[in-house]
């Protein structure tokens, strides 16, 4: 009789446990990675910290990269958003590194200079931009189970630049769509989607109005999508989807769009997952990546925000944890991305975008704190 | 009386029917003062539509007669036959009759597919040259959604911009689309967004944009809108570059309270509003076009699947109702019925199914017009 209640009662011991996620795997995940010799040396990256609050954030990217010991070491070149065009040796060092990490560049409205953003693209044929938009835990949000990745062609479409005044009153702009971007950015998404074990891309077009221009974009996607058989294929027209974005955005895994669709799909995922302070993104083609905050909405902060210090630097950080990924670094990306988001978590520190008073430094110090 | 009313209105429907196609933009504000006696019926055009719209149009009919509305009705339907007058399936005479009476009620319209004919709103669109497309977003209280508070309006171009169809192949995989910014349709739009705004009391005027980027082109269309702001110095104006609109639309709708944007832009960001207060189905809308005509109609499609079961919520096409009677200035009535509908549905005891309840269409129209 006593031994069945003892059993019953660890019995009922068991079942009612919950089965929590072992908290030394989620601090520290034990990496099988085997380098080759020689793959701890350091390696050199080259850092824009641009306008606005960029030399904040990236001054903490500097600072945790240091606590860590990783093994990485910066070439700092100062470009600023109302210059002319990238000054070569800045071109020259990207070249070189192959990786740069890079803040905001201002792009001025309407003055007539063209963004620094869209040159250094161009420059490097930087086709494909990524941003990695999900719910962080300790992030209020009003939506749940977002993990998006917009994947958008960044360097023609609606971006051309090319636009003249026919008479005066009436101004054209092109919009260039060629198979060639088109197919490899769509390249790009099944690939990533294959790498990353994600199970659905979907392509964003208006192709019901842009019949040719769209249309061929969707051509394209749809004969990749042919070479990957066991990644779900989707189209959804923007304005639908980013009513769909609002409603349900847990229906959407890896986006592929062109130019235009992507900036403004992007800046909304970003929107409903928690903020653009928050996700990270890059920039990548064939040789070079750069990587940065993934959705700025267009700015690089307020004046006050400068001021007072209060700049958001987690987007930065995540994305130098991509990049210490994208460099073979994959314990010490870990450890980063463990540290941020335990801070966040914890929410003893939080920034202004996150309702609370604490400056770039403070956070930058509890993350140092958290780093294991 | 009458008889002169009559005159008017034949007078300038004869002038509507030989005025040239490029008016400046001045003569295109919607007609001031129009003062009818409650006695005297205006006569309305109504396109009932397909599927559920006769059923939601005879809601329609049923609610303006309980509140005495002085409105005579002309009904007219899509034909079967493509009219070789206007290319499409919409009579000549339907237009005529739009354009003599000014106003008109839409429903929704299954665009039948097939070559050799236009789409009907792109037929309405270019014969009855509507400009601009006017969506008040608001949160309809009692239904509650991730969003609250919701009060903007987004006010569209409608005729140009990237939704100009003109598109063409280079060569083999090149394909260029135009988009067309002129300065007589940015300043007709801007125009009519401050005067909206003026008229129904609001106090901001925020222009969306990409210029950092589309220099020219949108730069123009914020020129245009900057020009007008001065005329209407009581009113705030503001500039927001897209992507950062979509993110704040998405993290804080409260921010915004009349949108006026180019064509592409107005499309993406309407239905964002739509979705922030879940759905089309809510949502009304009115194009107005040169010379003051005001077509409103419901975005929403034909839902073919609920069509005759008497399910179909008819709240779209009532508050595009009221959107034409406040064109009309017959505002008493207006927010009669307005506040009607939005009683009932704040009540909850009658909603549709599409609202989570269980009433038919037209016990939840009977309801309207027991709160009226």
């Amino acid at each position: 009789m006593a031994r069945r209640s003892v059993a019953r009662s660890l019995l009922n011991n068991l079942l009612s446990m919950k089965l929590e996620p072992c908290s030394r795997l989620t601090a520290s995940r034990s990496v099988t990675y085997m380098p080759r010799p020689g793959d701890g040396a350091p390696r050199p990256v080259t850092l824009i910290p641009g306008d606005g609050i960029g030399p904040l954030v990236t001054e903490a990217v500097e600072q945790v990269m240091t606590a860590m010991h990783a093994p990485v070491y910066f070439e700092k070149y100062d470009i600023h958003g109302d210059m002319k065009q990238v000054p070569q040796e800045v071109i020259d060092s990207i070249r070189k590194n192959k990786v740069c990490l890079k803040g905001g560049l201002k792009t001025p409205v309407g003055g007539g200079v063209s963004s620094l953003n869209v040159q250094l693209r161009k420059e490097l044929d930087l086709y494909a931009s990524l941003v990695h938009c999900s719910n962080l835990p300790g992030l209020p949000t009003r939506h749940d189970n977002v993990d998006i990745v917009v994947i958008r062609e960044n360097t023609e479409g609606e971006y051309s630049g090319l636009e003249h005044e026919v008479v005066p009153g009436v101004v054209e702009s092109l919009k260039v769509i060629t198979k060639f971007c088109s197919e490899r950015v769509a390249q790009y998404a099944f690939e990533y989607a294959y790498l990353n074990n994600r199970k659905k891309v979907t392509a964003v077009h208006k192709a019901n109005i842009m019949k040719l221009a769209d249309g061929l974009f969707l051509e394209s996607c749809r004969e990749v999508a042919m070479r990957y058989p066991g990644i779900k294929y989707n189209e959804i027209i923007v304005d639908n989807c980013c009513m769909q974005l609002v409603s349900k955005p847990e229906q959407f895994d890896v986006m592929v769009t062109p130019n235009l669709y992507g900036n403004l799909v992007a800046n909304t995922a970003a929107g409903i997952a928690g903020g653009t302070g928050f996700m990270p993104g890059g920039n990548v083609g064939a040789g070079h990546a750069i990587f940065e905050q993934g959705a700025s909405a267009g700015n690089v902060g307020n004046e006050k925000l400068l001021d007072q210090k209060k700049a958001n630097p987690v987007a930065l950080l995540f994305s130098s944890a991509m990049m210490l990924r994208h460099l073979q670094f994959p314990s010490f990306a870990d450890r980063l991305e463990t540290a941020v988001k335990r801070v966040i978590s914890e929410g003893k520190y939080r920034t202004k975008d996150l309702g609370g008073q604490n400056t770039t430094q403070e956070v930058v110090d509890a993350i140092i704190a958290a780093l294991d | 009386m009458a008889s002169r009313i009559i005159r008017r209105v034949a007078g300038s429907g004869a002038r509507c029917i030989l005025a040239s196609p490029a008016k400046s933009p001045s003569s295109s504000l919607p007609a001031p003062g129009r003062d009818f006696s409650s006695q005297t019926p205006i006569t309305a055009t109504l396109f009932p539509g397909d599927e559920i719209g006769p059923e939601i149009a005879e809601s329609v009919k049923q609610v303006f007669k309980a509140a005495e509305i002085p409105i005579k009705w002309e009904e007219h339907y899509i034909g079967t036959e493509i009219d070789p007058r206007t290319q499409s399936c919409l009579t000549w005479e339907s237009l005529e009759s739009v354009r003599c009476n000014r106003v008109g009620l839409k429903g929704p319209m299954a665009t039948p597919i097939g070559k050799g004919h236009r789409s009907l709103n792109l037929t309405m669109r270019k014969e009855l040259n509507l400009y601009a497309n006017v969506r008040p977003c608001y949160s309809l209280p009692g239904y509650k959604t991730r969003y609250d508070n919701v009060n903007l309006v987004t006010i569209r171009e409608n005729t140009e911009g990237e939704y100009s169809g003109l598109e063409h192949q280079v060569v083999r995989g090149v394909v260029e689309s135009l988009k067309i910014i002129t300065r007589s349709a940015s300043l007709r739009v801007a125009e009519y967004a401050f005067h909206y705004a003026k008229a129904n009391g609001r106090e901001r005027v925020s222009a969306i944009h990409k210029a950092n980027i589309m220099q020219k082109t949108d730069g123009l269309f914020l020129e245009c809108c900057r020009e007008v702001a001065e005329k209407y110095p009581e009113i705030k104006y503001e500039e927001v570059i897209i992507d950062n609109c979509c993110m704040m639309l998405v993290k804080n709708p409260t921010l915004f309270d009349v949108l006026v944007m180019p064509n592409l832009y107005g499309d993406i960001i309407s239905d964002l509003c739509a979705g922030l207060i879940r759905g089309l189905g809510l949502t009304p809308s009115c194009n107005i076009g040169e010379g003051g005509i005001a077509l409103a109609e419901a975005v929403h499609g034909s839902a073919p699947d609920i069509a005759g079961k008497n399910m179909a919520n008819p709240t779209a096409l009532l508050l595009s109702s009221v959107m034409m009677l406040r064109h009309l200035n017959l505002n008493e009535k207006a927010n009669q019925i307005q506040n009607a509908i939005i009683g009932t549905i704040a009540d909850g005891k009658y909603r549709t199914a599409d609202l989570g309840g269980s009433s038919s269409t037209t016990e939840f129209t009977n309801a309207i017009c027991d709160n009226l």
